[in-house]
C-alpha cells in the first residue's frame, strides 16, 4: 500500500487506473459465471470481493491520493465493485435455484403409496340417518324427545286406544317382561313403536307440542333379510290449534324432499291405526324404476319388488281418545302423527339388500357410511 | 280376504276391460290393503277338453297300476277318433267325464304337454289330477266330472281355470271386508257403481215351530237363527264352480254341506254352523262354560274350557266352542266313511267380538269364524246367511227346507252419532260441504238426517263407526287423500337439541373420529355370556330384566352390560377376518329395581294424576345411557412406514378420556379390580367421587371363554353419570407469549405407585409457572433397581408477564420433585 500522499504531487496509482480496475472487475464476472456451484462461487467470491481481492485493494489505494482526485477514483471503484456484487447476487441465486431443483427431484416421493396409519371409523348408518331426520325437524321447530325402551303396557298400548283386546296387543308381537310373580303380568313390555314417547311428551307438556322421538322398538320377529326383531322409528307428532290431515301432508312431503329428493309421488293409503283417525300409510314411488317395472316381468325392480312404491311409514290424524288420556282437550287441540322405519329407508335410501348387515355389526358394512349419511 | 275377479263382478258390474292390477289400485285408495293380484292360470294354455272314457287296459309288470286307455274327446283332437291316453291313476272307470289335456297345451309349472312314448304305448295327452291343473294341491285322483258334460267342451272355461284373485290384508276395523258382500261394497263406491248385495234375500218371518234354541246369555250371544233342511243327499258334490269358489279363496272343498256355509261365510261373512241334526240330542243352549268341562272340538282335540268360554251345548253337554270351532259329536259326516248326513240344522248367529277373541287366543284356534267375530259380523246378516245356505242346501244338495224359523234377538238399540257438517272438513283442512258428507255416509250404507249437525245411523255392518271422528274418516278416505291439499303447520320457534342429545352425537363422533366403528347389538342376554364375563354369583349384573316370551330361550334377559353383544360382534368380525378392530356402542342398558313392581293399568278417559304416572315409571327398571368399546388386534397398522402398535388397556382407557373430553368431563383414572378385566390391567373410571366405568385388558380367562382373540380390550361407562358431571363452561386461557422453558425430570418410585399420582405431586409442587407436563419415558429393570419404576417427564415453564430466567425455572423444577418425593417417596435418578 502506498503511503498517504500528502503532497500535491499527481501521483500515477497502478491499481486506481480504470483500465485495470476494469480488468479487475471483468475478471471477476468471468470467475463468478464459471463457477459451477456454490461451494465455486463461494471461493470466486472470497477472490474477488474479499479483503484481498483486486478491488478492495484498489479502493485503499483512494485514501492516499491527492484531494481532487479521490472522487473521480471512489466514484470508479464503487460502481466497479457495485458491478461486481450485483454479479455475485444473481450467480448465487441462479446456482440455488439449480441446486432446489435439483434436491427437490431427489427428494420426489410416490404420493401414491397407501397410508392407513390412522384407522379411520364410522358411525352406524342408522344412527346418523335418524340424526337427519332429526335435523330436518329440528330446523322446523320440532324438538327431539326420548323415553325408555322397557316401558309401561300402559303407555305403550291403552293410552294410544289400543285397549286390552286389541289384536296388536297380543303375544305374537309383543315382548312381555317377567313380573316379579313370574308371570307376564308385569304391566311392562319392550315399546313395540316409539309412540309412548309421544303419550309422555303430551302428559308432560301443554300444547303447542312438536316433538320427533327416535328410537329402537321391539317386535318378535325373527331376524331374516327383511325383519328384524330389533329396529329404529323415528316417529312425529304435531298437537296445535287447527292441526290437520293437510299439515301432515305438507310436513311429510317437505321431509321426503329434504331426505329422498324431489319430484317422486306420494301415494297417501287409507290404513287403520288405533291411535289415529283418519289413518294413511304413505307410499313413495320406487324411485328406482319409478313404476315403470310394475307388470312389466322383462324389467324387475329389487328395490321395490317390482310393486312401483316403496312403504315410507304410517301417520294419521291423532284420535282424540289419545289426547284425552294424555290430558289434551281434543275441543281445543288437534295433531297429526308419523312413523318412518329407519331401516327400510335405510334399504332403499342406500341399497341395502339385507337387513341383517345392519345388525350383525360388521365393520366391512359400516364403514363406508363414514361420519354421516 | 282373498277375492277372485270374477266372483266380485256378479256384486259390481265393473267395466269389461277393467283387470285385477286396476280393480286393485282402486281398492288401495280407499283403504283396502291389496298385497297382491294373483294371475291364475296365466301359463295355462289349451287344448284342454271334456272326455269320455271309453276303454280301460290294465297294464300289468309295473311296480304302480297303469292303465291304457282311449278317450272321446269329441272334435277336439283334430279327427274326432279316440284319443290313446297311458295314465297312472285308477279313480275313473269307462264311461266317466274326465278332462283331458291335448298335445300342444302347456299346463301350470310351465309343463308342456306332447304325444310320447310309454309303458309301451302311445300316451297322446293326459288324463288331469286337480293338482296338475292348478286348481289345489290336495286331490291326488284325477278329476271325475259330472256326467252330463259333453266331450271335447272346452274345460279351461268349464272349471274356471283363469281368473285373478285379490289378496287383501284386512285391518282390524274393517271386519265387513273379510267378506265378498264387504269388498263389492268397497269396489262399488271406489267405482260410483251399484251394489247387487248378497244379503238381500227374502227370508221367512220368525216362527214358533224351529229348531228349539235357548241363549242363556244374551250378552254374549245377541243373535241366533236356526234353519233345518232335511232330506240332503249325502253323496252330492259340490258343483264345480262352488269348488272353484272355495278353492281360489284359499278354502279347501270338503263336502257339499261343508262348502255351502264356507261359501255362504265368503259370500256375506257370517260365520255358519251346520249341525247333524240326528246326533244332536234335544235344544240348543247357548251358555257360558263351567269351569272344569271339556269338548273335543272337530279338529279332534279335547279342549279344557274356561269359564270365560261360551259354548253351544245340547242335553249332551257342550257341542261348539261359540263362534272359534264346532264340537266333534255332532259333525257332518263324511259320505267317504260311511253314510253321510241328511239332515241339518244351520246356526247363524252374533257372539260377543271380546268372548270370541279371548277364546280363540287361549285355545289358540284362530279360525275362518273366529277371525270374522273378533272384527265384529253384522248382526243383520244372520238371517239372510241363513236362509241363502237353506237355499243352495235345497238347490244343489236335494234338501227340503223346513218351515220353521228360530231368530233369538236381544234388543239392539239405534246407534245414532251427531256429527257437526263441517267435522270432516274440521280434520282434513280442506272442504267438503254438507251435500258430499252427507252422500258419502250415505254410501257406505248410513242413515243420515239434519242440517248443521246430522244425525248418522252406522250400517249394521259397521260396528267400527262409534264416534264422529270414525264417520269424518270415512268421507275423507273416500274422498280421496290425494285430494287433500299440502300446507306447513306454523311451527313455533324450537329449543334445538338439548345438551344431552349434542353430548351423545359428539361421542359418537369423537369415537368414530379415534378410528372406532359403531354397532348396534340386540340387548338379549343368557346366563352363558354373563357366566364367561366371569361374575361372580352375587354380581349385581346377574340381576337382570326377563322377558316371558324371548326370541331365543338361551337368552331370556335384557342386558346390564353392553359387553356380551359387543364382544359378541368383535367376534363375529374376527370370524369373518376383520382381525384389526376398534369397535363402540351406545346404547341403553337395563338394571332392575332392587324391589320390582308391577306398572297399574290407568284409566284412559281422563289424564291419569302425576301419582298414577309416578306409579308407572317406578315399575320400570332403571335404564342408564351406557358407551362402551372394544379392541383387538392392530390398534395403529404397520406398513412401509414402520410398525404399528398393538391395541392394549391403554387404548381403552383412552377411548374413555374421548368420550371425557366430548363430555368436558374431568376424567380421574384409578388402579382397579373388577370383573371381566385383567386384575392387573383394570382401570377405574372416575369423575370425581362417582366412578362412571371401567376399562383396560380382558381377564385372559374371559378372552378364553368367549373366544377372543389375545390381549382384546374393553371399555364401558355410563354417558349420564359422565354428562351430569360434565358440561362445564370452559373458560378461555389467557396464552403467554413470554418463551418457554422446559426441564427434565427423571424420577425413581416403588413400581406399584401410580404415575398418576407422582404427576398430580409434581404439578402440584411445581405451581402456576408450569405450562404443561408429560410422561415421555417409563421404565423398569436393573437401571431402576428391584421394584422400582423409573418416570421421565418433561416439564414446560411460562409465566405471563416476563420472560423466566434459569433460575426461576430451576426452583419450580426443584419444587415439584420436592412435592413428588414427599408425597410419592421419588428420588431424582442418579441422585
Amino acid at each position: 500500500m502506498s503511503a498517504p500522499n500528502k503532497s500535491y504531487d499527481p501521483v500515477e496509482v497502478e491499481a486506481l487506473k480504470p483500465e485495470v480496475v476494469e480488468q479487475a472487475r471483468d475478471a471477476a464476472f468471468a470467475a463468478f459465471a464459471e463457477a459451477g456451484d456454490l461451494a465455486q462461487l463461494k471461493e470466486a467470491k472470497v477472490a474477488h470481493t474479499g479483503d484481498r481481492s483486486p478491488l478492495s485493494l484498489a479502493n485503499r489505494e483512494i485514501g492516499a491520493l491527492p484531494p481532487h482526485a479521490k472522487a473521480a477514483a471512489g466514484k470508479l471503484i464503487g460502481q466497479a465493485r457495485g458491478a461486481v456484487n450485483q454479479a455475485l447476487a444473481r450467480r448465487q441465486a441462479e446456482l440455488e435455484a439449480e441446486r432446489d431443483a435439483r434436491v427437490l427431484v431427489e427428494e420426489a416421493v410416490d404420493v401414491t403409496l397407501p397410508y392407513g396409519r390412522t384407522p379411520r371409523g364410522a358411525r352406524h348408518p342408522l344412527t346418523t340417518l335418524a340424526e337427519r331426520i332429526e335435523d330436518t325437524f329440528v330446523a322446523m321447530g320440532y324438538e327431539v324427545a326420548e323415553g325408555p325402551e322397557v316401558e309401561a303396557e300402559w303407555l305403550n298400548f291403552d293410552a294410544l286406544n289400543l285397549g286390552p283386546d286389541h289384536p296388536a296387543r297380543s303375544m305374537q308381537d309383543t315382548f312381555f317382561v317377567q313380573a316379579p310373580d313370574g308371570s307376564a303380568d308385569s304391566g311392562v313390555v319392550l315399546r313395540t313403536q316409539t309412540s309412548p314417547v309421544q303419550a309422555r311428551t303430551l302428559l308432560d307438556r301443554e300444547p303447542p307440542v312438536y316433538v320427533v322421538c327416535p328410537g329402537r322398538v321391539y317386535r318378535t320377529d325373527e331376524l331374516d333379510a327383511t325383519h328384524t326383531p330389533v329396529f329404529r322409528q323415528v316417529e312425529g307428532l304435531a298437537v296445535d290449534e287447527g292441526i290437520t290431515f293437510a299439515d301432515l301432508k305438507g310436513t311429510i312431503e317437505l321431509l321426503v324432499s329434504k331426505l329422498i329428493g324431489d319430484g317422486l309421488e306420494l301415494r297417501w293409503r287409507p290404513s287403520y291405526f288405533p291411535f289415529t283417525e283418519p289413518s294413511a300409510e304413505i307410499d313413495l314411488q320406487c324411485f328406482v324404476c319409478r313404476g315403470e317395472s310394475v307388470g312389466n316381468p322383462d324389467k324387475p325392480c329389487r328395490t321395490c319388488s317390482s310393486e312401483g312404491w316403496i312403504e315410507l311409514g304410517g301417520c294419521g290424524v291423532v284420535n282424540p281418545r289419545v289426547l284425552v288420556a294424555c290430558g289434551v282437550d281434543p275441543n281445543r287441540y288437534s295433531g297429526f302423527a308419523f312413523g318412518l322405519g329407519l331401516e327400510r329407508i335405510l334399504m332403499n335410501r342406500h341399497n341395502v339388500a339385507d337387513m341383517r348387515d345392519m345388525v350383525e355389526g360388521d365393520v366391512r358394512f359400516t364403514l363406508p357410511f363414514g361420519m354421516e349419511i | 280376504m282373498r277375492v277372485p275377479l270374477s266372483w266380485l263382478r256378479e256384486y259390481v258390474d265393473l267395466p269389461a276391460g277393467e283387470s285385477g292390477r286396476d280393480v286393485a289400485a282402486r281398492l288401495v285408495r280407499a283403504g283396502l290393503e291389496v298385497e297382491t293380484v294373483e294371475q291364475i292360470g296365466a301359463d295355462l294354455k289349451g287344448p284342454l277338453v271334456v272326455g269320455e272314457v271309453l276303454s280301460i287296459e290294465e297294464l300289468p309288470g309295473f311296480k304302480k297300476p297303469i292303465r291304457h286307455c282311449y278317450v272321446n274327446v269329441g272334435d277336439a283332437n283334430g279327427t274326432g277318433e279316440p284319443q290313446e291316453i297311458v295314465c297312472g291313476a285308477t279313480n275313473f272307470a269307462v264311461g266317466d267325464k274326465v278332462v283331458v289335456v291335448l298335445p300342444g297345451a302347456v299346463l301350470p309349472g310351465p309343463f308342456p304337454i306332447a304325444a310320447r312314448q310309454t309303458y309301451g304305448h302311445t300316451s297322446a295327452g293326459m288324463i288331469c289330477s286337480a293338482r296338475e291343473l292348478g286348481m289345489g294341491d290336495d286331490h291326488n285322483g284325477i278329476i271325475v266330472l259330472e256326467s252330463h258334460h259333453e266331450p271335447g267342451t272346452d274345460a279351461i272355461e268349464l272349471l274356471e281355470l283363469v281368473d285373478e284373485v285379490l289378496d287383501i290384508a284386512v285391518t282390524p276395523d274393517r271386519g265387513y271386508c273379510l267378506s265378498m258382500r264387504g269388498v263389492a261394497r268397497e269396489a262399488a263406491a271406489a267405482y260410483g257403481l251399484p251394489l247387487a248385495d248378497p244379503a238381500l234375500l227374502d227370508v221367512p218371518p220368525a216362527n214358533s215351530y224351529g229348531y228349539l234354541v235357548k241363549v242363556a246369555d244374551p250378552a254374549g250371544c245377541d243373535r241366533f237363527v236356526a234353519r233345518t233342511v232335511t232330506g240332503i243327499e249325502p253323496n252330492a258334490q259340490s258343483p264345480i264352480w262352488l269348488q272353484r269358489r272355495l278353492q281360489k279363496s284359499g278354502i279347501r272343498p270338503i263336502s257339499l254341506t261343508v262348502d255351502i256355509t264356507n261359501y255362504v261365510m265368503l259370500e256375506v261373512g257370517q260365520p255358519l254352523h251346520a249341525y247333524d241334526r240326528e246326533r244332536v240330542d234335544g235344544p240348543i243352549l247357548v251358555r257360558r262354560a263351567e269351569e272344569g268341562e271339556t269338548l273335543t272340538t272337530l279338529d279332534g282335540v279335547e279342549r279344557k274350557l274356561s269359564a270365560e268360554d261360551l259354548l253351544i251345548c245340547d242335553n249332551s253337554g257342550p257341542i261348539g266352542l261359540a263362534g272359534v270351532m264346532g264340537g266333534a259329536s255332532t259333525e257332518i259326516l263324511d259320505p267317504a266313511a260311511g253314510p253321510g248326513t241328511t239332515e241339518v240344522v244351520i246356526e247363524a248367529a252374533h257372539f260377543d267380538p271380546v268372548t270370541i277373541a279371548r277364546s280363540a287366543k287361549r285355545h289358540k284356534l284362530p279360525s275362518e269364524a273366529s277371525k270374522r267375530f273378533e272384527r265384529g259380523v253384522d248382526p243383520e246378516a244372520a238371517r239372510a246367511a241363513a236362509q241363502r245356505a237353506v237355499d243352495l242346501l235345497v238347490l244343489i244338495a236335494g234338501g227340503t227346507a223346513e218351515a220353521g224359523v228360530t231368530d233369538i234377538a236381544a234388543p239392539h238399540p239405534l246407534r245414532t252419532i251427531a256429527i257437526a257438517a263441517e267435522l270432516p272438513d274440521r280434520v282434513a283442512g280442506t272442504e267438503y260441504g254438507r251435500e258430499t258428507v252427507t252422500r258419502r255416509l250415505q254410501e257406505i250404507g248410513c242413515t243420515v238426517v239434519g242440517a248443521d249437525v246430522l244425525e248418522v245411523t252406522p250400517p249394521s255392518w259397521r260396528p267400527d263407526l262409534t264416534d264422529p271422528y270414525d264417520l269424518a274418516e270415512e268421507v275423507i278416505r273416500l274422498e280421496g287423500y290425494d285430494n287433500v291439499p299440502a300446507r306447513m303447520p306454523t311451527v313455533p320457534p324450537g329449543r334445538g337439541l338439548t345438551e344431552a342429545q349434542r353430548f351423545h352425537r359428539r361421542t359418537g363422533v369423537a369415537l368414530a373420529g379415534a378410528g372406532y366403528v359403531e354397532v348396534n347389538n340386540y340387548p338379549f342376554v343368557g346366563q352363558a355370556a354373563l357366566d364367561a364375563l366371569g361374575f361372580e354369583p352375587d354380581d349385581e349384573r346377574r340381576r337382570t330384566v326377563t322377558l316371558v316370551n324371548p326370541l331365543n330361550d338361551e337368552e331370556p334377559s335384557l342386558r346390564t352390560s353392553l359387553l356380551p353383544g359387543l364382544l359378541g360382534a368383535l367376534r363375529r368380525n374376527v370370524g369373518r377376518g376383520n382381525t384389526d378392530l376398534a369397535l363402540f356402542e351406545l346404547g341403553t342398558v337395563f338394571l332392575p329395581r332392587a324391589e320390582p313392581k308391577v306398572a297399574p293399568r290407568l284409566p284412559v278417559d281422563r289424564r291419569p294424576t302425576d301419582e298414577e304416572l309416578a306409579a308407572l315409571d317406578a315399575a320400570l327398571p332403571d335404564q342408564p345411557r351406557r358407551v362402551a368399546v372394544a379392541l383387538a388386534g392392530e390398534r395403529l397398522p404397520s406398513g412401509w412406514w414402520g410398525k404399528g402398535g398393538a391395541a392394549s388397556w391403554a387404548d381403552a382407557v383412552e377411548a374413555a378420556r374421548t368420550v371425557a373430553a366430548a363430555a368436558n368431563a374431568e376424567l380421574t383414572v384409578r388402579q382397579a379390580q373388577r370383573a371381566p378385566w385383567h386384575p392387573g390391567r383394570c382401570a377405574e373410571l372416575a369423575v370425581g367421587d362417582r366412578v362412571v366405568g371401567y376399562a383396560g385388558e380382558l381377564h385372559p380367562r374371559v378372552i378364553k371363554a368367549l373366544n377372543l382373540p389375545e390381549r382384546t380390550s374393553v371399555m364401558e361407562l355410563d354417558l349420564d353419570l359422565l354428562f351430569a358431571d360434565g358440561g362445564r363452561r370452559v373458560s378461555g386461557p389467557a396464552v403467554s407469549s413470554y418463551p418457554v422453558a422446559t426441564q427434565d425430570v427423571a424420577l425413581i418410585v416403588d413400581a406399584a405407585v401410580p404415575a398418576a399420582e407422582v404427576e398430580a405431586a409434581l404439578r402440584q409442587g411445581a405451581g402456576e409457572l408450569l405450562e404443561s407436563i408429560r410422561l415421555f419415558d417409563v421404565f423398569t429393570g436393573e437401571q431402576a433397581g428391584e421394584g422400582k419404576k423409573s418416570l421421565a417427564y418433561s416439564l414446560r415453564f411460562r409465566a405471563a408477564d416476563r420472560t423466566l430466567t434459569a433460575d426461576e425455572a430451576s426452583a419450580a423444577r426443584e419444587s415439584a420433585v420436592a412435592a413428588a418425593s414427599a408425597r410419592t417417596g421419588a428420588v431424582l435418578r442418579g441422585a
